[in-house]
């Protein structure tokens, strides 16, 4: 995979595979993730509930707990595997290169520390030897960078708002510059006035610091606003990368083309799609494609054979058979 | 009328000091007609104060002051037998498919005991007659469901099996309290569908209450916009989404994320801290502080609602009184 504008590649991820534990066996909640992430671009990665996003971040970021667990695969960060590393290795480096805002951001505030203390937490733990103003400094502009008043320093997180606790959280994500900050879900709680006042304060942001950022969701309105890329996910997949402009305008896989069929808009009246929502069970999914029970336009090879990711337009990935026999005929 | 909420007021914490009260909702006003059946959607952000109806309209709440009547009759005052057909013609979907269902029952256990409940039948086979036929209103079938328990369902089909239950007490009215908003969008569909099926061909009118825009648009043929427990403006759905006039419902329109990533975002909100902390102003328009029109006319006294053309569209904004 080439990026057309030759972006440097700051994270990339290969065959990630991360299966939950159950009695009646392995759930395959990521099951073979490859992606690419560059320089200062957002990649959004959307998929229904229970497609492996939010597993897929936590493998990313090595937070994978049990029953849950990594089963193979890749995360280079800078060419170095997080894999190989140590816990306290991985310590070093979350925070500092790699953070995460998470899902339901306004609960994961310590509710007895003040902002103040919670955040210094965070620079304290990587940067010794700071001295206390320089700290007090760096909070403040922090607050500041994410629209924050001063007081907020002195507050404790029921004080605040749910968009003043997201924006807590987002200073905190950002507080030692990291490379690559991944959202899940930040801002899916919120109203959408505070909900657009935090996305705009993350992308503002994120621009300002240059820094990549993967962002989780499944709301494809916010994803047309904020991200250049969308990997679409579908029970453990992704079966197509491309393009924020592309996925919208020309989706290749039947699956994106269902999801951004089944977005509401507020422009035009249009009917509902109406689709069934039968999944194959996790733990045991059909040979061949997996979105061959939901797919209206299956054909045999999709009973027996794993279509593999192919470019149908430039920068444009899908894994369907569809577009590989067409190519086949050709 | 079917269903007509008169001057609705909810106070909470009211009966102590003033202090620490909270409007949850303030001079209130809705009729639903008894025919056509229609979907009346009561859109708002968290706090304005829907819940609070759905659940004073379902009777879990009571009002500090106004009505609730259906069907002529105040329900704070019936007969435990009009109460009794009331239960029956008011169903409720909730937002939570996960959390209505008993975990350790099957999925058929939750038609038994409505069946049980209102006693609508005797015999085991049109039980399942009854059920089958429900389930098929919503597009599925018995045979898929029936003996599943709840954690092997998708949101959408448990949320759909909820349809059907209150479907098969034939009610009038559903009350739907963010029925979609924890379904995947990919199946948020089936369930509007579902509303809309059941409007269409079995005439149950709905109150879909929801925080999302977008699908109050797909559905709604009425609307109502609460901001913080009043109604901030109302109408025909087409016409309050389309051409909105009061400045909040302007922001809300305009704050919607737009699938299409060629048309971003204009300009940025910002609003004062202190608002978005909710110390709202104790007299006059709520949204007097985030408001960029305001007047001063705006903190001397609440706005009433303003006709803005012929059909049912109501503002409750001062620049509408000319």
């Amino acid at each position: 995979m080439l990026d057309q504008n030759q972006k440097p590649v700051v994270l990339e991820v290969e065959g990630l595979r991360v299966y939950y534990e159950t009695p009646a066996g392995d759930v395959l909640a990521v099951n073979g993730v490859d992606f690419q992430l560059y320089q200062g671009e957002t990649l959004g990665l959307v998929g229904e509930s229970g497609c492996g996003k939010s597993t897929a971040a936590m493998g990313v970021l090595q937070l994978v707990v049990p029953p849950g667990r990594i089963v193979s695969g890749q995360v280079l960060l800078d060419g170095q595997n997080l894999l190989d590393l140590s816990e306290r290795e991985l310590r070093k480096l979350r925070w500092a290169k790699l953070s995460l805002i998470p899902q339901g951001a306004m609960n994961s505030l310590n509710p007895t520390m003040k902002v103040n203390r919670q955040i210094q937490d965070v620079i304290n733990a990587h940067l010794d030897r700071t001295s206390k103003q320089e700290i007090r400094d760096r909070i403040l502009e922090l607050l500041q960078m994410v629209g924050l008043p001063e007081r907020v320093y002195h507050m404790y997180p029921h004080q605040l708002s749910g968009g003043m606790k997201q924006r807590v959280c987002i200073a905190m994500a950002i507080a030692l510059s990291p490379q690559v900050i991944i959202a899940d879900e930040s801002t899916s709680a919120l109203d959408v006035v505070v909900q657009r006042v935090v996305a705009q304060t993350l992308l503002r942001v994120k621009e300002a610091l240059g820094v990549s950022m993967i962002m989780i969701g499944h709301d494809m309105g916010l994803m047309a606003q904020m991200v250049d890329r969308i990997a679409v996910m579908y029970a453990g997949k992704i079966v197509e990368i491309a393009l924020v402009k592309d996925i919208f305008d020309q989706p290749a896989h039947p699956y994106s083309q269902l999801l951004i069929e089944s977005v509401p808009s507020l422009k035009e009246h249009k009917p509902l799609k109406v689709t069934e929502g039968i999944t194959h069970d996790p733990r045991h999914p059909p040979p061949g494609c997996i979105f061959q029970l939901r797919c209206p336009l299956v054909m045999d090879q999709c009973r027996q054979q794993e279509p593999v990711s192919q470019e149908v337009r430039p920068g444009q990935w899908v894994a369907c058979h569809a577009y590989q026999s067409s190519e086949a005929d050709q | 009328m079917l269903l007509e909420i008169r001057d609705a007021t909810k106070i909470y914490g009211s009966s102590g000091g003033s202090k620490d009260e909270v409007v949850a909702l303030q001079d209130f006003n809705l009729k639903i007609p008894k025919s056509p059946a229609s979907i009346t959607a009561i859109a708002g952000e968290s706090g304005s104060g829907k819940t609070t109806l759905a659940n004073a309209i379902l009777g879990f709440v009571k009002l500090t002051s106004g009505q609730v009547i259906y069907d002529g009759q105040d329900i704070a005052h019936a007969a435990r037998a009009q109460m009794k057909d009331y239960r029956r013609d008011v169903q409720a979907v909730f937002q939570d498919p996960f959390g209505v269902y008993n975990p350790f029952y099957r999925v058929q256990h939750v038609f038994y005991q409505v069946i049980r409940n209102f006693g609508l039948n005797h015999n085991r086979a049109e039980w399942q007659q009854m059920i089958e036929e429900a389930l098929n209103a919503v597009g599925l079938r018995g045979q898929d469901v029936l003996r599943k328990y709840p954690h092997q369902l998708s949101g959408g089909q448990r949320q759909r099996i909820m349809m059907a239950r209150a479907y098969m007490i034939e009610p009038r009215l559903i009350v739907a309290d963010e029925p979609v908003s924890m379904v995947d969008a990919s199946l948020r569909a089936s369930i509007l569908d579902v509303m809309l099926r059941l409007k269409e061909e079995k005439g149950i009118s709905f109150l879909y209450i929801t925080h999302d825009l977008s699908t109050a648009y797909q559905v709604g043929d009425q609307i109502y916009v609460l901001y913080q427990g009043s109604v901030a403006e109302k109408g025909a759905t087409f016409s309050v989404i389309d051409r909105p006039r009061h400045p909040y419902v302007q922001l809300l329109v305009d704050s919607v994320p737009v699938p299409d990533p060629d048309v971003k975002w204009e300009g940025e909100v910002v609003f004062p801290p202190e608002e978005e902390m909710r110390s709202s102003v104790a007299s006059g328009c709520r949204f007097y502080s985030r408001c960029s029109q305001r007047l001063d006319q705006c903190l001397q006294q609440q706005p009433p609602l303003y006709q803005v053309d012929d059909s049912d569209h109501q503002v409750a904004c001062y620049l509408m009184s000319t």
